[in-house]
Parts: structure tokens; sequence; C-alpha cells
């Protein structure tokens, strides 16, 4: 078997994407200088946070799995992070 | 308060201890709503799978014939896993069959099913609402808000897990520290039955759970774990927060790294990915509880920080439902005599601590220190390994005696005597 890698097995899943509403701001200068930036791309099960060609910190947040890790591990103050909105997001259909 | 509430209970999050809690309560004839975020109960939801359902059974005592469990535990197996060898403990018995204590579930299918029991007995279920904050009036909790609306209720049974942001929001409950957190990553295969009975070496009727130490997390604190589903075999990393990012390990190379594992990857093979998904874990213990009760409102399961991890187990699903059944006797008897302040729900606190949950957390209450212990997660593994090779690999070298042998295999080992013999000493307490 060749294991799929993360973004095949978030392919499988089902996801309602709210257009009009991202669930996850950043600070991007508190979370570089601080090394949140780091932490929240390494401890993501979803890969949602990447590092842009500009040095930033992409955030691809349609493939939540909303488990609340990134929260866990920023720094205070560097990640507003919070569920989407009611009905919204990804809806696991095993669990 | 001067308005009406418009209900005599609001319960938020329709997991585990959600639903029960509002079936409880609409049973004991109080109006109920059950409010949830996703579009339908258990959607949002994921354990890994392993219920210890006894709780379950005595609540409804239909539960094994009628609600959607997938598999019967009869086969439960401990394994060091290292990076080219595994060591294990196989334990199979038909009488766990015949006392169907601990079954596999799916949360996709269980959560809807047990949601179904509360709106049958009178609760009023709400899905696709999430509920933004609570609501406070005279330094009281009085409802809950989403969006624009409110609701006020006598009491809020802040039942919306792990993350607990109720009850954080409105500065009842603090950010657990770092360590006692994990992230669970897991994945479903989808595979024939007769394809995971052979491979599992259990009957249709029986299932396996499988738990695994070591290689798993490359030395991070946690662990593996593969449950068999009727058709399906889940399959798990969990990881605590604090170690991981200590160590900088990257949560998805680690999972890659577990099901390209030979022993897994056997296991798994011709499997169908069905689904993957990651949820927070508490795994501070006693420790983490905290407070539960306070003016109008009550947390039960995670959102009130309640897991066991023993390092062969992670118990949260039958401490949900436990802890749900403790707040909804103290929220009925509040009621009833009309004071539902933090001293009124105190019924719901001794409940709690008298029942199988509040015992269990006080005999486990050494357990995270323990499991803190980084020697569990590569060089036991290793050494076991190294004693068992030297006893099977017959290479033409003069053999030794066993205890001869397996003092070379110990010496060679990074472990000291009065380490093992301390953290021997040390599991045989906290386990
Ligand atoms: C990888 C992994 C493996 C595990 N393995 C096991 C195991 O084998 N055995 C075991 O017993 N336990 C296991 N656990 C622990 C177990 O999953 C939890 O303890 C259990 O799910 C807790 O149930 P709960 O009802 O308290 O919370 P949850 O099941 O998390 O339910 C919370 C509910 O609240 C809803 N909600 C949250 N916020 C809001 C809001 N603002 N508005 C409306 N709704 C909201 C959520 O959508 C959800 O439905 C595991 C956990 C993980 C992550
Ligand atoms: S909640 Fe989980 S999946 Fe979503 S961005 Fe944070 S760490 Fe990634």
């Amino acid at each position: 078997m060749t294991v799929p890698s993360t973004s095949q097995r978030l392919a499988v899943n089902r996801f309602v994407l709210d257009e009009t509403e991202c669930h996850i701001a950043v600070d991007q200068v508190l979370a570089c200088a601080s090394g949140t930036a780091d932490r929240l791309i390494a401890c993501c099960p979803a890969r949602v946070y990447s590092r842009a060609p500009d040095g930033t910190l992409a955030i691809e947040y349609a493939a939540c799995l909303e488990c609340g890790a990134c929260l866990a591990v920023a720094d205070p103050g560097t990640l507003e992070w919070h569920y989407p909105r009611g009905g919204f997001g990804v809806h696991f259909r095993e669990g | 308060m001067t308005t009406e509430p418009d209900f005599d209970v609001i319960v938020v999050g329709a997991g585990m201890a959600g639903s029960v809690a509002a079936h409880q309560l609409a049973q004991a004839g109080l109006s109920v709503a059950l409010l949830e975020r996703g579009p339908e109960a258990g959607s949002k939801n994921l354990s890994g799978g392993l219920l210890q359902c006894q709780v379950l059974k005595r609540t409804f005592p239909d539960f094994l014939s009628r609600a959607p469990i997938e598999r019967v535990v009869d086969r439960q197996q401990l394994c060091f896993l290292n990076p080219t060898s595994h060591v294990a403990l196989d334990y199979a018995d038909q009488r766990l069959r015949q006392a169907a204590t601990a079954v596999t579930v799916s949360r996709a299918r269980l959560d809807p099913w047990l949601a179904q029991q509360a709106e049958a007995a009178g609760a009023q279920v709400m899905t696709g609402l999430r509920v933004d904050s609570l609501l406070r009036r005279d330094g009281r909790v009085a409802g809950v808000t989403s969006g624009s609306d409110e609701l006020l209720a006598r009491v809020v049974v802040a039942a919306d897990g792990a993350n607990s942001f109720l009850a954080r929001l409105a500065g009842l409950r603090r950010a657990p520290a770092r360590h006692q957190q994990a992230v669970g990553l897991k994945a479903v295969f989808g595979l024939d039955a007769a394809a995971i009975e052979r491979r599992c070496q259990i009957d249709p009727a029986g299932g396996l759970a499988l738990t695994m130490v070591g290689d798993c997390t490359q030395g991070v604190a946690g662990g593996g774990f593969l449950y068999t589903n009727r058709d399906s075999l889940a399959i798990g990393l969990v990881l605590n927060l604090e170690d991981m990012t200590r160590q900088k390990a990257d949560s998805t190379q680690l999972f890659e790294r577990f099901l390209a594992h030979p022993m897994i990857e056997r296991l798994l093979e011709g499997g169908r990915l069905l689904e993957y998904g990651s949820h927070l874990i508490n795994e501070g213990g006693l420790a983490m509880v905290g407070q539960t009760v306070f003016d109008g409102l009550v947390l039960v399961g995670d959102a009130a920080g309640l897991t066991i991890n023993t390092g062969l187990t992670v118990r949260g699903m039958d401490l949900a439902v436990g802890s749900a059944l403790a707040a909804a006797q103290g929220v009925a008897q509040a009621i009833a005599r009309d004071d539902t302040s933090a001293a009124g729900l105190q019924g719901c606190r001794e409940a709690f601590e008298g029942s199988f949950v509040g015992l269990d957390l006080r005999r486990f209450a050494r357990a995270p220190a323990f499991l803190d212990n980084p020697r569990l997660y590569g060089p036991y593994g290793s050494l076991l390994a190294d004693l068992l090779f030297d006893q099977y690999h017959l290479d033409l070298s003069p053999r030794r005696r066993a205890a001869a042998q397996a003092w070379r295999s110990f010496k060679r080992s990074p472990l000291g005597l009065g380490r093992l013999a301390a953290d021997l000493l040390e599991g045989a307490r906290a386990l």
C-alpha cells in the first residue's frame, strides 16, 4: 500500500465550505517572531498552515478538521481561531 | 430574573455527554433544548472507537441490540513497535465477548442514535446551530447566544467537547496546559469483513483492539491504535502537544511514517481510505478537571476535562456518559428545589464524585505523570526486542542462559537497573 499523502487523505473527506467567512486569523508579525508560525505548521494534521514564498504564513482554512490543536500550541495573541459557523466545515461520516 | 426562560435546561453539544444528559433530563419531565453546531449529531465528532459500554447498557437496556455498534471486542493486543521489529502481548478471551463490556463504535453513526433517544424522550434537538457564548445575567449563567439570538434557561449544561470554549470564553475555565492535551490523528480504511477477521484473527462476532507504543510516535509521548469496525479498520496516533512541540515533530509526517510501518502496512493492505480526521484529547486526568459547577452552569464530558489515559486505553466516552448521568440527576434536583445557583447544583458534583467516573479518576490520578516518562516511548520496546532476539536467534555462537543473556541485552540498552526498578514501581503505583 502506498501511504496516502495529507492532501489525498483530506480529499476523501466531506467538507461544507463557508465561502463568506474564514474562521482562522493570524497576527503575521507576532506569529513569525514568536516561533508560533513554525509550531502551527508542524502540528496541524491537515497542513492548513504553510510558509508562503514571501515568508508569511499561508492559511488554507477550507481543509481544517476543527481539532483546535493550533490554538493550543499558539502563543497568546498570535492566533484567532473559532469553530466555523453552524452547519459549515468538516462533516465526518465515520468519526 | 424577570424574563421567563425558554427552556428548563439548554444542553450545548450533541456528543456522547450532551445527548445522554438531554435524554435523562427530558425523561425527568423537564423542557430541554439540545443544540449542536454540526449539521447533524456526530458530524463533528471523532474518537478512537473503543467504547467501554457498561454504563450505556445500564442507561439503555437494549443498547447492544439496537444501538449502531460495530464489533464486540474480545481480543486485546499491546504492542511495542520498534523501527524494524515489534513485541506484542496478545490476549483473547471468550469471556470478553460474553461480557461485552467493550465494543467498537463509529461516532458518526452512534451519536445520531443517542440524539434520537434524547429527542424521543422529548428533548428539542436543534442542529446546525453554533452557540457563540454563555449569556450572563445578574452574575450568573442564564442562557446562551447564537448570532443575534438569545435563548434563556434555568440551567445550561456545557457538553461542548475538549476545547471547552464556552466556559473558557466566559472566564470560568483556564486554557489547559499543553502537556495536558494531545492531538489525535485518525484514518478509517474500508475492508471487507472477512479480510478483517482473517488478518486480525477474530470471529465474525468478535473484534480486536490493538494499542501501540514506541516507534509509532518516534519517541513523542503518545501511542497508536488500531480498532476493528464491522467492515473497516480505524487507525490513529495520539501525540502529546507539549512533547510534540518540544521535539519539533511534525504530526502528519509521524502519521504517514506510522502507516508505512511493515506491521501496519500488512494490516491495511488493499484497504480503501474512507476518512481522515483529527481531534483534541484531554490527558491531564484528575488534575485538569477543576470546578465543574457554577451558578446556572454545569460542565460535562470532555468540556469538564474528563479522560483517563492509562497507556493501555484512552477512556473518554464512558466518562462523558457517566458525568452526564450525574449532572442530569443534580440538575433535576436543583430545578425541583428552585435553586440553580452553584450551591443548588452541588448535587451534580456529589453524584459525579460518587460515580465510577469520580472513583476511576482518583484511582488513576498518577497515570499522567507516569506516562510522561520518555523511556516508555523508545528504549523499553527496543530492550524487549533485543531480549527476544538473543533467545530466538541461534547463530551457532555458544548459548548463554536466559538470565545471562538478558543481563547482556540490558547492559547494552541505555536504561539503568535503578531506572528500570523505579519505573516498574511507579508504573505499578500509577496503573
Ligand atoms: C483520536 C482519539 C481517540 C480516542 N479514543 C477513545 C477511545 O477509544 N475510547 C474512549 O472512550 N474515548 C476515546 N477518545 C476520547 C473521546 O472521544 C471523548 O472523550 C468523547 O468524545 C467526549 O465526548 P463529549 O460528549 O464530552 O464531547 P464531544 O464528543 O467532543 O462532543 C462535543 C459536541 O459539542 C458540539 N459543540 C462544540 N461546541 C459547540 C458550540 N459552540 N455550539 C454547538 N455545539 C457545539 C460538537 O460539535 C460536538 O458534537 C478518543 C479521542 C480521540 C481524539
Ligand atoms: S483546528 Fe486542527 S486542523 Fe484546523 S487548522 Fe487548527 S490544527 Fe489544523
